[in-house]
Formats: structure tokens, C-alpha cells, sequence
């Protein structure tokens, strides 16, 4: 019987790609590389870590919270300084043409995909020429973690120089995917190394099978998963660029899921009956940094009277054309310990005006400085600060535009000293809003990414215990009590929160939008 | 012609030599650090940049980065990506026979359409074909190619449902070289349909891409026929009671050839140009995307080594070119 169904499939894939166990999925870009923990987009990850890999602790489909993966529980010592992974037994890495495992997922597949991020002297961190491993370092990994010790085959400790409680989502993380050691190993045997980040192998829902470079990858199901197969036989990405040819592909049928639609598409992609568009908000910010080292923006009302000046709803509509929300908070509402109760400084000119007369600032002149790039946080920096001019015009304030080459503004922006506020925004990496909150506004980063400056003392001490404290429910009062402080200190206007449309084949079912940015096929089905 | 090659092949050393150079400053002439923009908005601390900086070998003197370029080239390395981790040559091989691919049916449609079309406005001088067919050939010439691109995909794609949008092959193929041409590795398959499938995908992209070589050869064709039918030996001809297809078809033709085939080469410049466009909006995996992508990511090595490929591409065809009049024209050969 088996044989039957592994045959009608067979013929079913040879007529048509988009049949019933096909998925295919229009992707925007090529891969980089295939090994995660080399790169940071998500373009990468989409053709690695999300589809082909699992890690210790995984983020539930489509959400960020965490849940167990490769380990099936783990303890977390009283210091908070110790966490002991107990790992799953019988997890098979993949086989296909170009690997047969001999054993099945250890202790030392873990201990090798850390080691030979963290350590130079490992024989594997070079297995790829030029490799470097840019996520592992910029969560602070090298700083944070002391040793990782095998306890026993089924049994990894790692050890950390501070009590860190992000610690665990940072684990969910691509970078932190597990691979074969045994694969490794066998590759460098063989005078190959670099294969390690061409043909990749894990124990994820997916198994590689090739790649025409920016062309056509191709994946199959992997039958031994440790948890119940995908629904999905193959998995196929077309590489197509073009955002309105992706739309053109999506309408022949000649794909099932599409990313990044041109905004201007959105209304013909929902009057098409054969097209779900699926919207979430994203897990970014995009804001306008104060410099609350110079005066006036040193003043909290000050801030907060510039708010009230700008029209965020007519900047949202405008610039967003509804791959947009508007943001009050500096974590995005996916996130947990989003505060709902905080209340956003309304648009209110006139109330503006008196609030900055009663400051005693009068002729005030200001730069805003608006990014070269395109950003879901922000699809049109230069056409914001014209509209944030011109509001601020009407109560009285001068407002300069001034903008940079990429790579210097970020870094121009981070000057203690800086003129003028800056349009930025961030994209979360571990769904942990430590990773907003202390990244972008804490003490330790003036200076670097916190690019108000600002640094409050009671803001600084609440992110910095609720780091620290392991158990999630005190850690979300923690944060909840520091977006209150936030919204009244206000460092920064809170400009929006991308929203994420994804239109889908109306034949695709369970397809949930990753709030990583992701696109994730493992429980997803087709119907005919 | 030995000697006439000799001394055209020693042109190229110089052109070489220039080119090294421009591909080498172009791209650190763009503001923009490669380690920066790979960091982005998540910054890099000093001591990691330093670090990346001596990983990369930016920290050496410029003078140094770039002999160490030539002399690369000199043992036939053209370095790594520093994005793919990959040897740039075997990158470039990979994509190359489809940029060739899709430019040879290119430049074929428009040759094949263009003269024809040229001789038949040129003998029609000043009626109706000619005026219809110079004004289409303006209106061809001036359209942007991504717009036409996208506009033949709506109609023969979306709304015809003809043609598949883009790719290269069907995904339910799997074709994996030898040649790396998709017409001629379909065929050696012998996968069913596997063939239909490759043309099929050719054609938009195809047609998109001859658009603006065709207009251009069939203007050149018609005012080189138009001059060279006012000659006296096509008089003759005709006064000798010549057959008019016998006298426009092969006495004018073959001299009017010699300018148009120049313009042949040369749209080999301007097709590398046009498939950069056309490459992205038809997904087609070829060398237009790569290159356009690496110098968005500044990934110096990719853009030194590309450029230095590309540009040898062009003198080698240029060089044909020259050839090829030698067979047309004898005077140019033993001039």
C-alpha cells in the first residue's frame, strides 16, 4: 500500500509542481549559504535553520514564546549561572544522497555547533574559508557563555559568566541550530569542508535536496522527523525577485505562498478569489530617536510636546499604505509583556504649542536625520521626516532634513553628541523584549545602539532585574512597569510597527506568519 | 591575418591592464563599508571590526589589496565571495551559460527579424511598411525594458496564460548541466517535455531583451542599404536586368552587412546592460542579478572579478567581430 501512495505521488509530481504534495513558495532573494550560524538574514534562515534545522529550545509555530526542541526539558540553576539540557533520544539527522548517519543526535552534535562558533582553536571553525559567525557574536555569546560541558551522552551543561534569563530564546535562535558533528567530520575527512555550507544537513521536517543557484531549491520531507511528518512531500522555492512578478506567478498557480507584496498590489491580491492575504504586525519598531543629551530634547515634556505635534496616523497611512500600525510602546504588540494599558501622546498641535511655551522654548530648530533604506519599519524614511517637518512647522519648529550613506549613518547616529533626532527602528532576534528594551535603551548602550542616549536610572534597574529573573510571569510585570516609564520619560516618538501581508494560494492551509520574519513550512497542507 | 590578430590580441593588454583598475576602484570608490552593511542596524563592536577588517585583509595598504588582485588573477584566482564563501570563477560559471543563453536566442531573434526588416523599409523607402516599421523600431528603442518586461508577462503570462511568468524550467525537471545551457541539457535528459518546458521559458525573456538590439539593427540595416542601393554598381546591376532580390538581397546586402555586423558586437555591451533588468524581473539565473546584488552588498571581490570576466567577454567578441568583417570585407583583412 505504501509503495502505491509513494508511486501515485511520484506520478503526481511529475505532472504538475503544483499538485497536491508540492508546495511551492516564491522566494524574494538567493540564500546566502545554507549554514546559519554564518550569516543574519532571513532569507538564509528561510533556507536553513526554519525548514531543515531544529535547535535545544524552538519558537512555537508562529508565536514567540519558546518551547522544548532538541532538549525535551532543562534546569536552570538557583545562581541562574547553570542551565543542563536534557536531550531527546532517537532524533535521526537526515539521509540523503550525500550523507548517511550512523548514529542518531548526541551530546556532542551540541557541543560541536556551539564550539566551533565560539572557539578559534576548534578544528571546525574554519571549515568554510572566511567564516565568520556574526549572530553568535553580536548576542554576546563569547561573553556570556564560560563552558558547555558534556554530562553524559543525553546530558549538555552550559555554564555562563552572568545570570542572563534571555539565555533560553537566544537558544531558539538560527544560529543556534544543531548540526551533525559526524557529517563534519566526514566532510573534512574527505577534503570538503566547504560542502558543510552548501549541502546542509539537520534533523529539521525538511531534508536539501539541491540548489541552482538563484534559480530553484528543492527540499523533501523527511520521514524520520521526531515528530509527526510534514504534511508537505516536497517543498520548492522559486527565486523571483521581482515583488509583481511573484504576484503574476502567485495568479497562474505557478506558487502557493508569496512574501513581501508590493503594497500598491494589496487590493487586487484580496478581491482574487483563488488569494488569502494573511496579515500580522511584524516584530519591529520604528521610531524617532530624541538626543536627550542636548538641550531642549533633555526635557522629557519637551519630547513629549514634539510628539503631540506629529500626525502619526496620516504618517502611518501615508507612508505605510497598510503594511503598517501605528506603535505606542517600544515592543511590538506580538511580543509578551506588551503593555496595553500605556496611553499614546495624542496629535494635538495646539496642545503642543502651549506644552512648549510653558518649557520655554521658543524658535526652536532641529535636524531630522532620515535613513537612505528601505525598512518594513520604515518603507520611506525621507518622505516621513517631510511630513514630520511639516507638522512641526505648524507649531513653530524649524525642522532640517539630513541624511547619510547607509553605513555611516548608523554609525554617525550613535555620536553622544549628535544633532538632531534620528529615524531608525529595529527588528527583534529572539522575541525576548530584553532584546528591545535593554539593546536600544539601556544605559549600557549610549553611545552604540541606543540612539536617544538616554539613560534613566529606574528604567535601566527594572530591565536589568528582570534580565536576571528566570521566571517569566515576574519578568513580564518587570517590563510591563518599564514601558510605563518609557511612555512618560518618551526618548523616542514611536512611529509604527510594520505590518506583514502575505499573500497565499487559497489551496494552502495552516500557514501561520512567523513574527521573525520567517517563513516556516512545517504544518502546512495542501488541498486540491 | 595572423598578424592582424597578433596586433589585435595585443590591444588587449592595455585594455586589461584599465580594466583591473576601474573594477578594482569602482567599487571602493561607492561610499558604503562592506563590514558595516553586512552588520546593519545591529552594529558591530571596534574590536570585531577590527577583527573582520584583517579577516578580509582590508587593514593592508590599498596598493597591496589591489597587487594582490592582479596577482591572483596571474595563478587564475579571482578571490572569494565574501557573502556566498565561494570561489567568484565558479560562481561566475555557474550563471554565465544562462546570461549566454539567453542573449545568443537574443541576438538571434533581433538579427533575424532586424535585417530582414531593414532591406524590406530601405527598398520600400518613404511608404507605409517603412514609416510603420521606423516608428515601431523608435518605440521599441525607447521603451524601458523592465516596464515592457512586465507588461509582456501580464498579457502573455497573466491574462493569455501562454507562457509560464518566470524561471528558467519547469519545477517538476530536474536538470543539472552538463552544458548548463537549458535548451541543449533538456534534450540530452530525455526527461518528457523537459524541452518544451526550457523553450517556453526563453521566449518572454527572449523577446523582452531582442527588443532594443532589433530596433537598432533594423535602422542601421536600412540607412547601410539606402546608401549603398544609390551606388553606381547596383545601378548596374539593375540596368544588367539583375532580378531585384538577386541584386537587393546579395550585391547590397553584403555590403551593407559591414556597419551592421559592427553594430551586432557592439549590442553585446548593451545586452550585458539590458539582462541585468531583464535577468531580475524574469528570475533568470544568470550574471545581470549576481552583479547587481554584489555591489549592493559591496562584496569586492564578486564586483572585481566579474567586471574583469564580463569585460574579457566583450573584448573576445569584439574580437570576432573584427574577424568576421575580414571574411565580409577582404580589404579590411589585408589592410
Amino acid at each position: 500500500m505504501k509503495k502505491i501512495i509513494a508511486l501515485s505521488l511520484g506520478a503526481m509530481l511529475m505532472g504538475s509542481a503544483a499538485s497536491a504534495a508540492n508546495l511551492v513558495y516564491c522566494s524574494e532573494g538567493s540564500p546566502e549559504g545554507f549554514d546559519p550560524a554564518l550569516y543574519t538574514s532571513g532569507t538564509t534562515f528561510d533556507a536553513s535553520a526554519r525548514n531543515v534545522m531544529n535547535s535545544l529550545v524552538e519558537f512555537k509555530h508562529g508565536e514567540t514564546e519558546t518551547e522544548p526542541g532538541l532538549a525535551e526539558s532543562w534546569e536552570v540553576s538557583e545562581d541562574g549561572l547553570e542551565y543542563t539540557f536534557k536531550l531527546r533520544q532517537g532524533v535521526k539527522f537526515h539521509t540523503t544522497d550525500f550523507f548517511t548517519p550512523t548514529r542518531d543526535l548526541n551530546a556532542d552534535d551540541v557541543i560541536f555547533s556551539f564550539e566551533r562558533q565560539g572557539s578559534a582553536d576548534s578544528p571546525y571553525h574554519a571549515m568554510t574559508q572566511g567564516a565568520s559567525y556574526e549572530y553568535y557574536n553580536s548576542m554576546s555569546m563569547p561573553d556570556l557563555i564560560k563552558s558547555i560541558e558534556k554530562i553524559d551522552d543525553y546530558t549538555v551543561k552550559f555554564v555562563l559568566n552572568r545570570p542572563e534569563a534571555p539565555m533560553i530564546a537566544n537558544l531558539a535562535m538560527p544560529f543556534a541550530s544543531i548540526g551533525s558533528k559526524e557529517y563534519a567530520d566526514q566532510l573534512i575527512e574527505a577534503g570538503t569542508p566547504e560542502l558543510f555550507n552548501q549541502q546542509p544537513i539537520g534533523t529539521g521536517p525538511f531534508k536539501f535536496v539541491g540548489y541552482q543557484k538563484d534559480a530553484v531549491i528543492r527540499f523533501a520531507r523527511n520521514d524520520d522527523y521526531w515528530q509527526e511528518p510534514a504534511a508537505i512531500e516536497n517543498l520548492i522555492f522559486a527565486i523571483t525577485p521581482d515583488a509583481s512578478v511573484r504576484f503574476q506567478k502567485l495568479k497562474a498557480g505557478e506558487c502557493h505562498v508569496m512574501p513581501y507584496p508590493n503594497p500598491a498590489d494589496l487590493e487586487a491580491m484580496k478581491s482574487d478569489p483563488n488569494i488569502n492575504v494573511v496579515s500580522r504586525e511584524g516584530l519591529n519598531v520604528g521610531y524617532l530617536a530624541y538626543n536627550t543629551k542636548v538641550a531642549p530634547f533633555d526635557k522629557p515634556e519637551v519630547r513629549k510636546a514634539l510628539n503631540q505635534a506629529i500626525d502619526k496616523q496620516a504618517i502611518v497611512d501615508g507612508i505605510f499604505q497598510g503594511a503598517g500600525a501605528p506603535a505606542k510602546n517600544p515592543i511590538p504588540p506580538t511580543m509578551w509583556s506588551y503593555n496595553d494599558a500605556t496611553v499614546d501622546d495624542a496629535y494635538d498641535p495646539e496642545a503642543a504649542k502651549a506644552a512648549l511655551e510653558a518649557a520655554g522654548v521658543t524658535d526652536l530648530s532641529m535636524k531630522i536625520w532620515a535613513m537612505p533604506v528601505q525598512r518594513p519599519y520604515n518603507p520611506n524614511a525621507r518622505r516621513m521626516a517631510e511630513m514630520m517637518q511639516a507638522d512641526l512647522e505648524k507649531v513653530g519648529v524649524k525642522a532640517e532634513i539630513v541624511s547619510y550613506e547607509w553605513g555611516e549613518y548608523l554609525e554617525r547616529s550613535k555620536a553622544e553628541d549628535r544633532d538632531g533626532a534620528v529615524l531608525l527602528g529595529w527588528t527583534g532576534d529572539n522575541g525576548d523584549p530584553d532584546n528591545f528594551l535593554a539593546v536600544l535603551l539601556g544605559c549600557d548602550a549610549v553611545g552604540d545602539a541606543n540612539r536617544a542616549q538616554w539613560c534613566n536610572e529606574e528604567f535601566d534597574g527594572i530591565i536589568k532585574q528582570a534580565k536576571e529573573e528566570s521566571d517569566q510571569a515576574e519578568r513580564t510585570k518587570l517590563y510591563e512597569q518599564a514601558q510605563i516609564i518609557f511612555k512618560e520619560q518618551a526618548p523616542w516618538l514611536t512611529i509604527a510597527h510594520s505590518v506583514v501581508n502575505e499573500p497565499i494560494s487559497t489551496k494552502v492551509q495552516g500557514y501561520k506568519i512567523d513574527p521573525f520574519g520567517g517563513h516556516v513550512f512545517y504544518g502546512v497542507s495542501l488541498t486540491e | 591575418m595572423l598578424s592582424f590578430l597578433a596586433r589585435r590580441l595585443l590591444t588587449f593588454v592595455p585594455t586589461f591592464v584599465g580594466v583591473t583598475l576601474i573594477a578594482f576602484a569602482f567599487i571602493r570608490l561607492l561610499p558604503g563599508d562592506p563590514i558595516l552593511l553586512m552588520a546593519g542596524e545591529r552594529g558591530v563592536s571596534a574590536e570585531r571590526y577590527e577583527q573582520l577588517r584583517q579577516q578580509f585583509g582590508f587593514d593592508q595598504p590599498i596598493w597591496q589589496q589591489y597587487l594582490d588582485y592582479v596577482a591572483g588573477i596571474f595563478q587564475g584566482d579571482l578571490g572569494t565571495s565574501f557573502v556566498t564563501k565561494r570561489p567568484v570563477l565558479d560562481e561566475f560559471m555557474a550563471l554565465f551559460p544562462a546570461t549566454v543563453e539567453l542573449g545568443l536566442c537574443a541576438i538571434i531573434l533581433a538579427t533575424l527579424i532586424g535585417i530582414p526588416a531593414g532591406v524590406i523599409a530601405a527598398v520600400n523607402r518613404g511608404k507605409f511598411f517603412d514609416q510603420a516599421l521606423m516608428s515601431t523600431a523608435l518605440v521599441g528603442y525607447s521603451m524601458p525594458i523592465f516596464w515592457w518586461a512586465l507588461l509582456l508577462i501580464i498579457v502573455f503570462s497573466g491574462w493569455l496564460g501562454w507562457t509560464p511568468v518566470s524561471g528558467r524550467m519547469g519545477l517538476v525537471y530536474f536538470i543539472n548541466g552538463p552544458t548548463g545551457f537549458m535548451l541543449i541539457d533538456s534534450l540530452l535528459s530525455g526527461q518528457s517535455g523537459a524541452f518544451r518546458s526550457a523553450v517556453a521559458h526563453l521566449i518572454l525573456p527572449t523577446v523582452a531583451l531582442a527588443t532594443i538590439p532589433l530596433a537598432v539593427i533594423a535602422r542601421q540595416t536600412r540607412s547601410a542599404m539606402l546608401e549603398v542601393l544609390g551606388e553606381d554598381y547596383v545601378r548596374t546591376a539593375r540596368a544588367k536586368g539583375m532580378s531585384p532580390v538577386r541584386v537587393n538581397g546579395v550585391h547590397a546586402l553584403r555590403n551593407a552587412l559591414i556597419p551592421v555586423v559592427t553594430v551586432i558586437g557592439l549590442s553585446v555591451g548593451t545586452l550585458l546592460a539590458g539582462a541585468i533588468l531583464t535577468e531580475t524581473i524574469f528570475s533568470w539565473p544568470g550574471i545581470g542579478k549576481w552583479m547587481v546584488d554584489s555591489i549592493f552588498r559591496r562584496d569586492y571581490q564578486v564586483v572585481q572579478g566579474g567586471l574583469l570576466l564580463i569585460a574579457l567577454v566583450v573584448m573576445i567578441v569584439n574580437l570576432l567581430v573584427d574577424v568576421l568583417y575580414g571574411f565580409i570585407n577582404p580589404k579590411i583583412r589585408k589592410g
